[in-house]
């Protein structure tokens, strides 16, 4: 394909050609994301609505299949209202700084074996590091708009990130431990085999760990402390609108789908189907991760249609005093496991 | 202070959130029972307190009598009569204008009324564009009372064994 581009636009100066090849690149991953994103705000309401012996909406388009498309016009129509009193440069980064990480994070990510953008050696690291800039987003928002209720949130919110942020790398740690390498793509090689042979089992507690902090850090009930709607009406966001609003939606909903896909390429076998026997090998490897990752997307939207809101320090006891220390004595299982007992195989 | 071994092991399985995801899990497949509004309607009671109407006996002759017990008995004091002496000797009402901003729709003035003339039909789609729209006069009230007169008497039949 790359030869064909250059072939195709080969009268064109060479680094202006380079840089569109670049931009190709991040629009056939970003196109297909945001859509994604579009359609995963349509099964939320829908699926809460069903849990909740609801249809959800179902007014624009057959079934309401055009919601989103709706919603994405609404939202661009609107008016951006910029409090007087704000720090207008800072008030509009914001929802930049919250957004990009989100979507850079996806550059890494292997979709399939061949199919990933940057195949880069320590691509964990990379997502550590960019999923923890989005706190900045938040915090900065919340600084910027001079409300007391955006303040209130951005408080809480930075606080139960960087707690969880703990846990999540220690997770991840394990992770590490078990694959020996930090390359995303080399970690689900690692998990080749079936069903039994992918992190999930020897790494259980870790892999609840990881997915109870995802849900944390992308503000998710029970954890959305950030937004109480009861306690401080929106909290980080109140005062954003229109498109500016539209963004912060969006970085969350993108960061669920990458925690959801993190999920997968770390403890669920990434691409691998579950068997390699006839009628599992026969879906295409990027679909199984499709599917995986709508499962595991699919997980978020229930916690959100049953669990109640965590009070404020049963969310700082949880992070701090019980998922902590669970990673903390998992690691040291795995060292001892895998080293000094004849079980070192079952933690590959 | 003992560790309750019962209560770790409930924790670390997740064992009450298991049981929450469960009961969402099961609604999720079961029938929905939401009512497409303006295409299907729930059911309305016969004592159903919607617009009003004043009716008319069956030889056209209204019923109000402007004894102003309506007037008296409303709480949001949203009616409003005035009344003289006919030709015919008879007292009728000049004016008979319910605020409908004012009502609270208690259905006092159909309760108070000796003739069964002021009534609440179960009209609640409606809905006013200009300001003087809230009063709604003797003339509409009437006009309404004509228009729904048989829904109405059907009410009132199904409801009387109860009254």
């Amino acid at each position: 394909m790359r030869e064909g581009f250059f072939h195709l636009t080969a009268w064109l100066p060479h680094g202006l050609q380079a840089t569109l090849w670049i931009m190709l690149k991040i629009v056939a991953i970003l196109a297909p994301l945001m859509l994604c994103v579009a359609y995963f705000t349509f099964a939320e309401r829908k699926l809460i609505g069903y849990m909740q012996i609801r249809v959800g909406p179902n007014r624009v388009g057959p079934r309401g299949w055009l919601q989103p498309i709706a919603d994405a016009l609404k939202l661009m129509m609107k008016e951006i209202i910029i409090p007087n009193r704000s720090n207008k440069a800072l008030f509009l980064i914001a929802p930049v700084l919250s957004i990009t990480p989100a979507l850079a994070a996806w550059a890494v990510i292997p979709f399939s074996d061949t199919l990933v953008l940057a195949d880069i050696d320590a691509s964990l690291l990379y997502i550590l590091a960019l999923t923890s800039m989005g706190v900045y987003g938040v915090i900065v928002a919340g600084w910027a708009s001079n409300s007391k209720y955006a303040f209130l949130g951005a408080m809480r919110s930075a606080a139960q990130i960087v707690a969880y942020e703990i846990a999540m790398g220690f997770a991840l740690v394990g992770v590490l431990m078990v694959a020996g390498s930090l390359n995303l793509r080399e970690i689900v090689h690692g998990q080749a085999g079936s069903l039994f042979h992918w992190y999930w089992l020897p790494l259980l507690p870790l892999f609840l760990v990881y997915f109870i902090s995802g849900v944390a850090e992308t503000n998710r009930a029970p954890f959305d402390v950030a937004e109480g709607e009861s306690e401080i009406v929106a909290g980080f966001h109140v005062e954003y609108s229109g498109m500016a609003f539209a963004v912060f939606f969006l970085a969350e909903y993108a960061n669920m789908l990458l925690i959801a896909a993190l999920t997968v390429i770390m403890f669920l076998g990434g691409w691998l189907p579950p068997f390699e026997v006839a009628p599992f090998t026969w879906i295409p490897p990027l679909l199984w991760f499709g599917i995986k990752t709508s499962l595991v997307a699919f997980f978020f939207l229930w916690f959100r249609a049953t669990f109640p809101r965590y009070r404020y320090d049963q969310i700082m006891r949880l992070g701090w005093k019980v998922l902590i220390p669970i990673t903390l004595v998992w690691i040291a299982v795995i060292g001892a496991g895998k080293f000094y007992t004849p079980f070192g195989a079952f933690f590959a | 202070m003992g560790i309750d071994i019962k209560q770790l092991y409930k924790t670390f399985t997740l064992k009450e959130l298991r049981k929450g995801m469960r009961v969402t899990g099961r609604r999720l497949f079961s029938r929905k029972i939401t009512i497409m509004y303006p295409k299907e309607k729930t059911p309305k009671s016969p004592r159903f307190r919607g617009l009003h109407a004043l009716r008319r006996y069956p030889n056209g002759e209204e019923r109000c009598i402007a004894c102003k017990l309506c007037e008296a008995v409303c709480p949001a004091l949203a009616i409003t009569i005035d009344s003289e002496e006919r030709a015919d000797g008879t007292r009728r009402t000049t004016r008979y204008d319910i605020d409908l901003f004012k009502c609270i729709y208690c259905g006092f003035c159909e309760e108070a009324c000796p003739v069964d003339s002021i009534v609440m039909t179960d009209i609640h789609e409606f809905h006013m564009e200009e300001e003087h729209e809230r009063w709604i006069d003797k003339q509409r009230l009437l006009e309404i009372g004509d228009q729904y007169e048989t829904e109405i008497a059907a009410a009132r039949k199904q409801d009387a064994p109860y009254r």
